[in-house]
Order: structure tokens, then C-alpha cells, then sequence
């Protein structure tokens, strides 16, 4: 069985994997990170969303042989020091979750759309959560919550 | 000190904190020691005969523990329950959880494998040999009840049929100046909830514990010991966090039942967990009923008479509630509208597809689609504006409370009110302006307007009622409060959240009840051995029902406190009065705390005669009337008369929903609600072959509407509270979904009646409205076709 290695929320692991083991399953099954729902079994509601060396991906696309080397960060590592990420505190704020279970994958979506449009229009937001499905929040919700978190982001950068 | 009042404020919700940062508790993240994953084999025909199930070959494979078929089960395995015996004729045919000798849709388990880790549990599964002798599919509806048609089950393919009546309807329409004739077709959903469903069972070898991903523990719990013969008191439910529900985890599932006996029979901890593929396939489908009604009326407007004819598809089997849901819709049909009179009937129909049963408003959607529609019918008909002929038929603020037709009482509600809102808020004159320019420029993108003026019958539900309409159980909630040691303040619920944020509302509730900081609450839920009472959470009812029932226990606890505080301060208790947390002594300042109370009862050092050393109550709560919450939805679309393509221009809704506790949780179910409705109205449907296969499988397949495909939507409210509770509040959880569905298609209805259309079938896909809009040139092409 080929063995990885892997950065999970900052901790390094060393796994057998099974060539077809989903990064997902990876994630929930062997290293306990259930934080990271699955939602489908076509890519198509974004609710396993991780950061992949920077970069948003569908966990249930990707295997987990696909990560070796790499550095993932799940809704697990987003906070520092026991605080909140500010996309997850204005998802608190705006009252954009209500079961959660596409929550985390939304969030990990978010921070992925400011990294090319830190400041995205009403427009841009829903076009870039397009991959993320909701069934609770009608996303109204939502769309205001990543303003708000993209403010917040922003303003953290600035007063850094 | 003056005390913020808690009802009332858009408090951000306890519940987030867990759920934002990945400290769920989902049913699938639950693993036992040894646990073991099980994976169902379902039937790829529609309607067969096994004759063979060889599940020898799974049993050999590495990692594999058992795998059984459902003879294997046959002697213990029971049928899954049908609590709404709606009729005397209905037909509640067996149902076992695993097929035994017939298969009756696809997706029906027929052999499990149980093994190590779950993909070696999947792929046992094509090591299962299964031999079926095809029978024939029964697909539609009105074919299945000719007298050649195959048959579902032995009995045949209707399983009930129900007809009301009140008032003459023969009068009503004879002479009648106007009748409307329309059929409607209410697609089937598919309820989609964000978490697949998933079931965990242990035991210890005499009792069980099982985890679900249920909206139901207590009801499932009741159940489960029904269908196994296990004790009652030798069964414990726990509904972990649950990811959505929306109707389809309100059911007893055959993989509960397989799950819980499978850790009967192996001894070990077993967890199953659906695809998504899987689900759509078999959590149980929504709507799908054929409408025909029949509307008469005066030259003015005014309603005469209304007639229902009903075709409700229950697919394979009777579940849960399934007989019930369009029988939700009986007394919905008439609305909030002013009629002579009004006859129902509804035949429910065995065809060879998925059980349905509850989705989001379960039979008051379809009933209001229905009315909502066919107002819109008599206002082109009559030349009239679609607001006006509602005002001349709506029953006035000062008529309530109101006796309907169909027999309930409408206890409050202001529809002039909450309309006026809404076309203000909408713009409605600039909007019809801006349609008829563009009608005068024979613009290709047509603007449409489309009203809904709703209103559903919800907190379900005065047990008294349902009684009468022979459901199996009642719907009274239960509540506890106790104050802990240290002052704070443990509430438990019967209700069952799932998404509806109960621990945020229920703090405010109990926070002002009490007079204790919101944050020196906590609540408790979705534990049988917990929360040892309740009826769960659907039907907007867990506010309007189990948060009064909190309600009552608070006062109850009040009422222990009052007779320790007049010990403690040596008063009369009559010399009391509750202020701010607190028993003061009337003219002194002598008081004490709520807190101090909770610690002299723990203390017990100084208690009066008859007063136990506990301060803590529960109540139950059973209203005496339905809630009936109302509103106005206006929606504007744009249709592109040359691509077919609907755009939603604009969402205004204006609901009354009573008193709030907690605006924002509001607001977000309406939000949510009013995004389920619109995508029945633009994209949803469950779509099976003529071989009778699913084909909407997937998430790719059926369409949720994602954040792209909406707009935002503009909400206000109007609040006439509830006069059943006394909280006042109406219930919110449907609204939205109820209202938007008609407001959308009737929009689109009126961007192309220019066209001579008046219906488009709903999904409306730009493929349906293209078609509509050249259906005459299609017909002229088809024609053609032929001549040569």
C-alpha cells in the first residue's frame, strides 16, 4: 500500500493508504477530522471542501495518495489560538448557517473566492459559491456573511 | 436595573459555535469500539419477483462479517408502520425493511453486507447474487386505477379514497357566471436535507442505544419497539446533530429497523451511512399528486363554490404519514377566502416508485399551489388584477375569528394589512407600468408578476384533532426547567431542532421567563434518556407547542420558588411579587434571587413543610386550535419568450407569523423556505423512466438551486399574534416554502399570457417554457411531418 505524508491542520502524518482512499475519508475516518461532512457522491455540493496547499478542493475528489506532500487545512485549523476565523465569525454574525452541514465546505469556499476578489460584488459571491449547495439558508444569508468576512479579512490585512 | 427584554431580540445563535468550527456530533462521525459498517443491496427493478438471493459470495470476501438477505430477517424483521389509517377502506399493505419475495420499487434493500470498513462493505455488495422474475411497473397514476392496469400490491392500486363536503356545491355552480376548470400537476421532490441519513446501533446485549440522523427520536423510539417487539424501555434514541431534515427524516426507516437488529443478531456496533445516490433513491419523496379543481364564481369575483378532485401518488408503500399529507391539504384548499361552498376528495394511488410522505409543508404547498393558481385563472378571466380578486374574496381583519368553510377556525390574522406591505415594498404600479411597456414593444423578455396570498394550518397539533382524524398519536409537547445548584439553568425539550436554532429561542424564552441571563441557559434535546418525553419536531410546530410548553414549566417553577422566597423572607406569598429575577416583598426592599432560591432548595437547610429540595417542573403543552400563519409573497420575473429562460427579477414576502422570539432565526427560515419553493417551481423534479428507474439520482441530476440561481430576497412582516398561545406565535417553518411556489409559476403564467398561455407545467425549465410558447409551431411541424 502506498504510504504519504501529509500536513493536516498543521500536524504532520505519515499513513498506508489504499490507492482509492478518498482524501475525505482520509481525513474523517482515519485521522478523526469529522469536522469535514460528506455531503454527495458527484462533486456537486461542496460540503467537503478543504484547503489543499492553498487552494480550494472537493475532498471527495481528491485521493488521498493525490495528497502526499501536501499541507490541508480543514474548518478544523481555520481558527487561531481558539479564536474564530473571521469567515467563520461572520457566518455567526449574519445568521448564515442553520443545520451547518454545508457549512464548513462554504466557508472553506469563501476564504478561496477572496483570495482572487478580496472585495466581490453581491454578483461575484454567488457566482463563486456556485459549487457550494445550501438547502437551509436560501443563501441570503450567506452572500452577506462573505461581505462581511471579506471586510474583516480585509481589514485584518490592513492593520497587519 | 432595567433588564433588556430577550423575546423579541435577533440574538445570534448558540447553536454556530460547534458547527463553525467542525465540533459536530453528525451521526456518521460517531464510531463505537469494533463498530462495523453495513451497506444495503437494492433492487434495480421497479417491480419483480425474487425467486433467488445468494449471498454466499459476499460472506467469503476479506473483512466481511455477515451478510443476510431478507428471508434472513423474515421472522423478526416486522413492517414498517403507517400511523394514518385516513379511512375505512385504506389498504395498509406489509412492508418489510428488506424485501422478502417482491420487490416494489427501486432502491428496495433486498441483502446487507456488514464488514470491517466500509468500502470493503460496498464492494461485497457485487458478490450478492440476486435472481428476480420481472413484473410489471405502475407508473402513472390514473392508468393504475383502470381496471386492466397490473397491480402493486394484491389488493389493488388504490389505497384510500376520502370526500368532504360542506355547503351545496351543486347550487354553487349551477348558474354559476364563471367556472374555472384547471388540473394541476405537483411534481414529485425530492427533499434533499444537506446531511445523508445515517443510523448507528450498539448494544450491550440486553438494551440498545441507536443514533440517528432523525427529526424524530421520540416517535422513532415508540416505533422501533412497535416493529421489533424489543421493550420500549430497553430501546435509547439519540439524534446527534442533524443536518436538515425538512419532512424526510420525519419516518421510521427501514435501515433504523435493519440496524438496530443487525446489532441484535451480530452483538457488535453497526453504522450505515447513505450515498447520496443512494438517498434519493430511498428517503421518501414529496408531493406528486394530480390536482383537478373546479372554482365557480360571480361576474364580480366573488367565490361560489370550490370542488377538489385529488390523485395522490404514495409509491410503493404507506410510510410514516404518507396517506396524511395530501389529507393536510383538505382544509387548505379553501385558503383564506370566502366561499358557499367547498367539496374535497383524494384517492391515494399505489404505483411502483418511492414511498412519499412529509416534505416541507406536506399537503398545505400543494393545496395552496392549487387555490393560488386557480385565483390567478379567475382574474384573467374576469379581466381583473390578481390582488383585487383576493380583496374581494379575503376574509377582513375584523372578521377573525373566522370559521372557513372546510370547518377550522382562523383565530387572527390581517391580510389587507400584510398585502398593502408587500405591494409597497415590491412596487407593484411601477412594475405593472414597466410590463406593459414592454408588452407595447413586444420586448422579447416579458416581465411577469406573480402573488401569493397564503396561509397554512400549522403547530401541529391539537391532539383532540388528530384524534378525530384517526392519526395514531397526539400533539401535545413536553418541557422541563430546572435551575442547577449555582443558578443557572438546564431546559429540556421534547422538540427535536434539526437546523431551527430551539437552543437560541428557547434561551430567550426561559431567560425572560425567569428573569436570567440568556447566557445562563442551556438546552437540552434529542435524547430519549434525556429528554424523556416529547413529540419531535415537524409542522411548525416546535415553537408554537414546545417552546409554550417550556414556557409553562418556567411558570411552574415560579411558582416553587414563590413559596420558598415567602419562607425564606418570611412573608405571605401574596406579598410577593416576580420582578427581574426576583421575589421582592411588595413596599420593602427585601428580595431574593431566583439564583438564592435554586441554592437554599439545593441547600435544603431551611425548606417549608411540603416543599421539595429541587426547583425544577416540566409541563406539557396541547393547544386547543391549529396556528395559522398568513402573508403575501410578490415575485417578478423576467422571461425570455425566445430562450425560455426565467429569471427571477424580484421576492418580496410579507408574512405574519405572530409574535417572533427571535427576528433573525426568522427571517433565515423564511429565507430558506422561499428558496425551497421557488426551486419546485424552476428546477426540481424526481424524474423516473417508463421502465420505472429513477433518473434524478444525483445532485447532478436533480437540481438544488445554488446561491447563482437565486436573488436575494426582500422580507418584512406584519404581526397579529396568535390567540392559542401565550407566546403568540404562529410557527415559521413553511411559510416560505408554501407561499413562494405559486408565486413564481403565476408569475411566469403572467409574463406569457399575452401569448394565449395560462399554464406551464412545473419544473418551469426553459425547455417547458419554450415549449409552451411554441407548442402551436411544434404541433404545425408535427403535423406536417405526417402529411409527408
Amino acid at each position: 500500500m502506498p504510504r504519504i505524508t501529509v500536513t493536516v491542520d498543521g500536524i504532520k502524518y505519515e499513513e498506508e493508504v489504499e490507492p482509492r482512499l478518498l482524501l475525505v475519508h482520509l481525513l474523517r475516518e482515519r485521522l478523526g477530522k469529522t469536522g469535514t461532512p460528506v455531503g454527495c457522491d458527484t462533486s456537486n455540493c461542496g460540503a467537503c471542501t478543504v484547503m489543499l496547499d492553498g487552494k480550494s478542493v472537493k475532498s471527495c475528489s481528491v485521493l488521498a495518495v493525490q495528497a502526499d506532500g501536501c499541507d490541508v487545512v480543514t474548518i478544523e485549523g481555520l481558527g487561531v489560538d481558539g479564536s474564530m476565523h473571521p469567515m467563520q465569525q461572520a457566518f455567526h454574525e449574519e445568521h448564515a448557517l442553520q443545520c451547518g452541514y454545508c457549512t464548513p465546505g462554504m466557508v472553506m469556499a469563501a476564504i478561496d473566492l477572496l483570495r482572487d476578489d478580496p472585495e466581490p460584488s453581491e454578483e461575484a459571491i454567488r457566482q463563486g459559491l456556485e459549487g457550494n449547495l445550501c438547502r437551509c439558508t436560501g443563501y441570503c444569508n450567506i452572500v452577506k456573511a462573505v461581505r462581511r468576512g471579506a471586510q474583516e479579512m480585509g481589514q485584518a490585512v490592513r492593520t497587519s | 436595573m432595567t433588564i433588556q427584554q430577550e423575546v423579541g431580540r435577533p440574538r445570534r445563535r448558540k447553536e454556530d459555535t460547534r458547527l463553525l468550527t467542525g465540533r459536530t456530533q453528525w451521526t456518521d462521525n460517531l464510531s463505537r469500539p469494533g463498530m462495523l459498517h453495513v451497506t444495503f443491496l437494492r433492487s434495480p427493478m421497479a417491480h419483480a419477483r425474487i425467486t433467488r438471493v445468494d449471498v454466499s459470495g459476499a460472506r467469503d470476501l476479506p473483512g466481511v462479517v455477515a451478510a443476510f438477505s431478507g428471508q434472513d430477517f423474515a421472522a423478526e424483521q416486522g413492517s414498517l408502520p403507517c400511523a394514518w389509517p385516513v379511512s375505512e377502506d385504506i389498504v395498509i399493505p406489509d412492508h418489510p425493511p428488506m424485501a422478502v419475495s417482491e420487490v416494489r420499487y427501486v432502491g428496495e434493500a433486498v441483502a446487507c453486507v456488514i464488514a470491517t470498513d466500509r468500502y470493503r462493505a460496498a464492494d461485497a455488495l457485487e458478490a450478492i447474487d440476486v435472481e428476480y422474475e420481472p413484473l410489471p411497473a405502475v407508473l402513472d397514476m390514473n392508468e393504475a386505477l383502470t381496471a386492466g392496469s397490473p397491480k402493486v400490491h394484491e389488493a389493488g392500486n388504490k389505497a384510500f379514497s376520502v370526500k368532504i363536503n360542506s355547503g351545496d356545491i351543486e347550487a354553487a355552480f349551477r348558474d354559476a357566471p364563471v367556472v374555472i376548470d384547471r388540473t394541476y400537476r405537483q411534481q414529485r421532490l425530492i427533499p434533499s436535507a444537506m446531511e445523508p441519513r445515517a443510523v448507528l446501533a450498539d448494544t450491550d446485549g440486553e438494551a440498545f442505544t441507536i443514533w440517528s440522523s432523525t427529526q424524530i427520536p421520540h416517535v422513532l423510539r415508540v416505533m422501533l419497539a412497535v416493529v421489533t417487539g424489543i421493550p420500549e424501555h430497553k430501546i435509547r434514541v439519540i439524534a446527534p446533530d442533524v443536518g436538515g431534515g425538512f419532512g424526510s427524516k420525519l419516518q421510521v426507516t427501514a435501515e433504523e429497523v435493519l440496524c438496530l437488529l443487525l446489532a441484535r443478531r451480530l452483538g457488535k456496533p453497526v453504522k450505515w451511512t447513505e450515498s447520496r445516490s443512494e438517498g434519493n433513491l430511498t428517503v421518501h419523496h414529496g408531493r406528486d399528486q394530480i390536482q383537478h379543481i373546479r372554482l365557480a364564481a360571480d361576474a364580480d369575483g366573488r367565490i361560489r363554490g370550490l370542488q377538489v378532485d385529488l390523485l395522490a401518488d404514495m409509491g410503493a408503500y404507506l410510510m410514516l404519514v404518507t396517506p396524511g399529507i395530501p389529507l393536510l391539504g383538505a382544509s387548505m384548499f379553501n385558503a383564506i377566502y370566502k366561499m358557499d361552498a367547498y367539496e374535497f376528495g383524494c384517492t391515494g394511488v399505489f404505483t411502483t416508485k418511492m414511498p412519499t410522505d412529509a416534505y416541507r409543508g406536506a399537503g398545505r404547498p400543494e393545496a395552496t399551489f392549487g387555490i393560488e393558481r386557480v385565483m390567478d385563472e379567475l382574474a384573467a378571466e374576469l379581466k381583473l388584477d390578481p390582488v383585487e380578486v383576493r380583496r374581494r374574496n379575503w376574509i377582513k381583519h375584523d372578521e377573525f375569528p373566522y370559521t372557513t368553510i372546510s370547518g377550522l377556525t382562523y383565530d387572527s390574522g390581517n391580510y389587507e394589512a400584510a398585502t398593502d406591505k408587500a405591494l409597497a415594498l415590491f412596487g407593484y404600479d411601477k412594475l405593472r407600468a414597466e410590463q406593459a411597456d414592454r408588452r407595447d414593444r413586444g420586448d422579447p423578455v416579458q416581465l411577469g408578476i406573480g402573488v401569493s396570498t397564503y396561509t397554512e394550518m400549522c403547530g401541529l397539533a391539537p391532539s383532540r384533532m388528530l384524534g378525530e382524524s384517526n392519526y395514531g398519536a397526539g400533539g401535545w409537547e413536553h418541557g422541563s426547567v430546572r435551575m442547577l445548584p449555582t443558578g443557572k439553568v438546564e431546559v429540556i425539550t421534547g422538540t427535536s431542532p434539526h437546523g431551527q436554532g430551539h437552543v437560541t429561542s428557547w434561551s430567550q424564552i426561559v431567560a425572560d421567563a425567569l428573569g436570567v441571563p440568556f447566557e445562563d441557559v442551556t438546552v437540552l434535546h434529542g435524547d430519549t434518556a434525556i429528554a424523556h418525553k416529547g413529540m419531535d419536531t415537524y409542522g411548525s410546530r416546535s415553537l408554537v407547542v414546545g417552546g409554550v410548553a417550556v414556557l409553562k414549566a418556567c411558570d411552574k417553577v415560579k411558582e416553587k420558588a414563590r413559596k420558598l422566597a415567602a419562607h425564606v423572607l418570611e412573608c405571605s406569598p401574596d406579598d410577593l411579587e416576580f420582578q427581574a429575577g426576583a421575589f421582592k416583598v411588595r413596599g420593602t426592599d427585601q428580595q431574593k434571587t431566583i439564583q438564592e432560591l435554586a441554592y437554599a432548595a439545593f441547600t435544603a437547610h431551611n425548606l417549608p413543610e411540603g416543599v421539595e429540595a429541587r426547583l425544577d417542573s416540566d409541563a406539557t403543552f396541547d393547544p386547543e386550535n391549529y396556528s395559522f400563519p398568513h402573508g403575501t409573497h410578490l415575485c417578478a420575473v423576467e422571461v425570455d419568450t425566445e430562450t425560455g429562460m426565467v429569471k427571477i427579477r424580484s421576492y418580496v414576502a410579507v408574512d405574519d407569523v405572530g409574535k417572533v422570539v427571535n427576528p433573525l432565526i426568522v427571517e433565515g427560515q423564511v429565507h430558506g423556505g422561499i428558496a425551497q419553493g421557488i426551486a419546485q417551481a424552476l428546477f426540481e423534479e424526481a424524474v423516473y423512466d417508463a421502465e420505472g428507474n429513477l433518473l434524478t439520482t444525483t445532485l447532478a441530476d436533480y437540481l438544488l438551486p445554488s446561491a447563482a440561481d437565486l436573488p436575494t430576497f426582500s422580507l418584512d412582516r406584519t404581526e397579529s399574534p396568535a390567540t392559542g398561545n401565550p407566546l403568540g406565535a404562529k410557527g415559521v417553518g413553511e411559510a416560505g416554502t408554501i407561499a413562494s411556489t405559486p408565486a413564481v409559476v403565476n408569475a411566469i403564467v403572467d409574463a406569457l399570457r399575452p401569448h394565449g398561455i395560462h399554464d406551464v407545467e412545473m419544473p418551469c425549465t426553459p425547455e417547458r417554457v419554450w415549449r409552451v410558447l411554441n407548442e402551436r409551431a411544434l404541433e404545425e411541424r408535427a403535423q406536417e411531418g405526417v402529411r409527408r
